[in-house]
């Protein structure tokens, strides 16, 4: 707001300008501080758990130091592979990335949803759509070069967009809550792939499973430095988004049908429009994700094809305050606590669970900020949670 | 209860909202907080009811310096608030939002209804509020959920009743029916701060008149100054209260409607058989009710709902058909009833908000791309030409106040060329000033050959615009009339006589 007053007059013409820091920062602070949270809660969880502590607790009243020497030593070791596991090496960065990048992608098609209005609980079964539509094209076409991988990628956007729309398209025409048609969406797609699996098509020779083939090497992202193309098309995609909501008539109108659907509708907009585009380029993000898995992770079709992806993208995206910028931050915190939880585990022994409970208590922290406040004694600021209150409401 | 305001400054980032702000309220007096919206009238008695903390200045109550962390303070000393914006549980009776927080419960922790019917009952009796105690609040008509609030605060032994614009809802039977409470409540020894923007009533129930303007103290009057005394010390400036306009010159007819019939999603006809021409500069006003048919219509010549039957035509055109956006790309301008609910949106910036019908114009956008400097330039002329006050063009428009609201909305409406111009209540809520500024704008897009339709329940404002008023009723339109018609037979007119001549005006009277 200072800043404003010292230039009323000006208008914000600079476009890579950080905006009002007014704003934003209450919103960093919160976060960094519910990071911090869940990782001291985290560090209780990990003594408790580390037999060597527990040991050393029966003599605790006579030889104190064993317990909490154990005690530091487990949570240090512990906190140290999560850290070398998500940053600590090349490896260990690229791990993260190809892990955020399907994350990201699918949080942003839930961001996109969010903007228009519309509450996405179907990123899962648009990523499998797009991910069957992409492997199908992958394994069992022949292309030469690198038009079978153009032609995968645009057949898994294709399937994304075509599961999201069926959600945008009868909201629409006939008013059907997108949560509910989401959310039977995502197991349609589920057994649908299941069935697919069933087929000649689909088949690998000689395995009994239902696992679909390997995609043709022609189809698979290349890889630089040990990380696949398809990573850096999640940052592409993540400034496109933020593009399209602020530099588009599509963005315009889709961001106040998302505020206010009455007074877009007066001002002559197209409300359904505006929610069947947005269903559809939300489900093009989220089988982007799809096709990152197939094509650049050499991952299989299976029925457990996807695993949460599409769902912690829903997290994602509401840590990210359903911003373009904030769901990629939080597509690579997600993706570190991924990479890093493996190494945790190979090196100090701790459950790769902890990196679940530690993702779950920063969602929790962050949904409660009154609570990190009042913790770490922050000035009290205005609504911030209203962004992601509006999904539930619409 | 004696209160008083100390030197009272708040400040929102480096925008001044209240400065050094002397007030004091006698025992059992009205006092009367007059100023334009925006002022910082609810600013004032936020800091009173402990919603906002002063950054200086002290409150005394009785002489006793107070300070307030919550409203739960302020009614603990005997403060009782009466918001714009009713704060009640519409799913609930009467009696249990009266006691709502403060329960008295029998065994086993059961609300005791009985005993909260009874304090209701008690003091309804007490001050003249009539009301149902087992009435569900949401069947209730606003002029009595306000005395709901009312009760609400007597029965927290209010001694000092803040009222927020309490007419800006009511009808003017409900507001004189208000200002008998009012009354009632004074005699018995309760203080009032009654917050408004209308001059007349602070004429009518003030026993003493503080002015605000621009989050200052302009000075204080008598109720017996007059109008245009008042109206110059709250806006600073001489203003007309009268709306000035030159004879019309009507042109061609412009805008046309013709057997209009709308029917509405229970099936009942709402629009009946409508029919009516606008000629270029002229306006014409729909007097009426509220709930005669007048949305509706007005939503169905916009293309917002399809009428069953009938034609309305555009400079010869015929524009039944057309959806919204061609609507307003043929050239009607539209000032929606509710701005806040489909006039703009309120997350949106004042910039963003400037173009929110026009954004698809060559001017603001091209192959799909914004055009974000000419959005901004736009947003600073408009700014200016308006007098919308805001902190800057980036602000959210829900954080302006009703009338710079409103400017945001007409400004935008008024930024074509308009062939007509459709404007439902344009100044409903809307302070002197913003209301003299409007109704110029008005007159000024009559002046440039627009056909114009104002809607209106104020009768002032349709008599002091129109040049020619039809009065709905029922969906029809019972007669069109020149502004020279007497008050009371427009009057009956509304209330359902079919034809505007002395004839009317018997059976009207006949019936009555």
């Amino acid at each position: 707001m200072a800043d404003d007053a010292n230039a009323p007059a000006e208008p914000a013409r600079d476009r890579w300008s950080i905006g009002d820091v007014e704003q934003w920062l209450p919103t960093v602070k919160v976060t960094i501080a519910s990071i911090v949270l869940a990782l001291v809660i985290g560090a209780l969880l990990i003594i408790v758990s580390t037999p060597s502590v527990i040991s050393s607790m029966s003599y605790f009243t006579s030889y104190p130091w064993d317990a909490f020497r154990n005690a530091g030593h487990a949570v240090g070791s512990s906190y140290w592979a999560l850290l070398t596991g998500s940053v600590g090496s090349w490896t260990a960065i690229t791990n993260t990335l190809s892990q955020a990048a399907p994350l990201i992608c699918a949080g942003l098609g839930v961001t996109l949803a969010f903007r228009a209005g519309l509450f996405n609980i179907g990123a899962q079964g648009q990523l499998i759509i797009g991910a069957a539509f992409a492997g199908f094209v992958g394994f069992h076409t022949q292309l030469p070069g690198v038009s079978h991988l153009v032609a995968a990628i645009l057949a898994g956007l294709l399937g994304g967009a075509l599961w999201g729309g069926i959600a945008g398209f009868l909201k629409a025409r006939t008013g059907a809550h997108e949560v509910i048609v989401t959310i039977m969406l995502n197991y349609t797609a589920m057994l649908l792939l299941s069935w697919l699996l069933s087929l000649k098509p689909f088949e690998q020779k000689n395995v009994a499973n239902r696992i679909s083939p390997l995609v043709d090497n022609n189809a698979a992202f290349p890889h630089v430095f040990g990380l696949h193309f398809g990573v850096l098309l999640a940052f592409v995609a993540a400034y496109g988004v933020w593009w399209l909501l602020n530099r588009t008539t599509l963005g315009f109108s889709m961001r106040a049908v998302g505020a206010n659907a009455d007074a877009a509708r007066t001002a002559g907009m197209s409300v359904s429009m505006s929610y069947t585009m947005a269903m559809v380029i939300a489900g093009l993000l989220a089988g982007l994700a799809g096709v990152e898995q197939v094509l650049g992770d050499h991952v299989q079709l299976s029925t457990a094809f996807g695993g949460t992806v599409g769902f912690d993208a829903i997290t994602v995206s509401l840590l990210g305050r359903a911003t373009p910028l904030g769901t990629v931050l939080a597509g690579l915190l997600f993706g570190a606590l991924s990479a890093g939880g493996t190494q945790m585990q190979a090196t100090a022994g701790t459950s790769v669970s902890l990196t679940q409970i530690l993702s779950a208590l920063i969602v929790l922290f962050v949904a409660a900020p009154v609570l990190v406040k009042t913790i770490f004694r922050m000035k009290a600021v205005g609504d911030e949670g209203a962004v992601l209150a509006k999904g539930w409401n619409s | 209860m004696h209160l008083e305001l100390r030197g009272l400054t708040k400040r929102f980032g480096s925008f001044v909202a209240n400065d050094n702000i002397d007030l004091t309220v006698e025992p059992g007096e009205i006092h009367c907080l007059l100023g334009e919206n925006g002022a910082g009238k609810t600013t004032l008695m936020n800091m009173l009811y402990g919603l906002l903390k002063p950054d200086d200045g002290e409150i005394l109550l009785d002489g006793e310096p107070v300070r307030f962390e919550s409203p739960g303070d302020a009614i603990d000393a005997g403060l009782g608030m009466v918001h714009q914006h009713f704060m009640l549980v519409p799913v609930f009776t009467v009696a249990e939002n009266v006691v709502l927080g403060r329960e008295t419960t029998r065994a086993l922790n059961v609300l005791n209804r009985r005993k909260a019917a009874d304090l209701v009952r008690d003091l309804s009796n007490r001050y003249k509020l009539a009301v149902d105690p087992d009435a569900l609040v949401e069947n209730l008509p606003v002029g009595v959920q306000q005395r709901v609030e009312i009760i609400k605060a007597l029965a927290n032994e209010a001694k000092l009743l803040i009222l927020d614009e309490p007419t800006a809802v009511l009808t003017p039977q409900e507001t004189d029916e208000l200002m008998e409470i009012m009354r009632a409540l004074r005699d018995d020894g309760t203080s009032i701060v009654f917050i408004t923007h209308k001059l007349r009533e602070v004429r009518a129930i003030g026993d003493r008149i503080t002015v605000i303007r621009r989050g200052k103290v302009a000075g204080t009057a008598s109720p017996a100054a007059s109008e245009s005394e008042l109206a110059k010390m709250m806006v600073g400036r001489e203003i007309s209260l009268v709306v000035d306009k030159p004879a019309a010159e009507p042109g061609d007819v412009v805008l046309s409607v013709a057997g209009l019939t709308v029917i509405d999603p229970r099936g009942v006809t709402v629009v009946d058989d409508v029919s009516f021409d606008i000629r270029a500069g002229e306006i014409l006003g729909v007097a009426g009710v509220q709930g005669n048919g007048q949305t509706e219509l007005v939503k169905s010549m916009l293309g917002l709902v399809r009428p069953a039957n009938g034609t309305i035509t555009l400079d010869g055109r015929d524009i039944t058909r057309h959806d919204t956006q061609q609507s307003l790309e043929d050239g009607i301008g539209y000032v929606p009833e509710d701005r806040s609910h489909d006039g703009f949106v309120g997350a949106f910036s004042v910039r963003e908000n400037l173009v929110l019908d026009l954004y698809t114009r060559p001017e603001f956008s091209q192959s799909g791309l914004l055009k974000l400097d000419s959005i901004a330039d736009n947003a600073a002329k408009r700014i200016e030409e308006f007098d919308i006050r805001t902190e800057s063009m980036e602000a959210p428009v829900s954080s302006l106040s009703g009338g710079n609201q409103q400017k945001v909305v007409v400004a935008r409406e008024m930024s074509r060329n308009l062939k007509a111009l459709i404007a439902s209540q344009p100044t409903r809520g809307l302070d002197v000033g913003s209301i003299e500024f409007i109704h110029k704008r008005i007159i000024a897009a009559r002046t440039a050959g627009a056909a114009v339709m104002i809607v209106s329940t104020e009768l002032d404002e349709i008599f002091g615009l129109c040049d020619r008023i039809a009065v709905m009723f029922g969906g029809r339109i019972v007669g069109v009339v020149g502004p020279d018609i007497p008050r009371e037979e427009i009057g009956l007119m509304m209330a359902g006589a079919r034809k505007p001549t002395a004839d009317a005006v018997g059976t009207g009277g006949s019936h009555g």
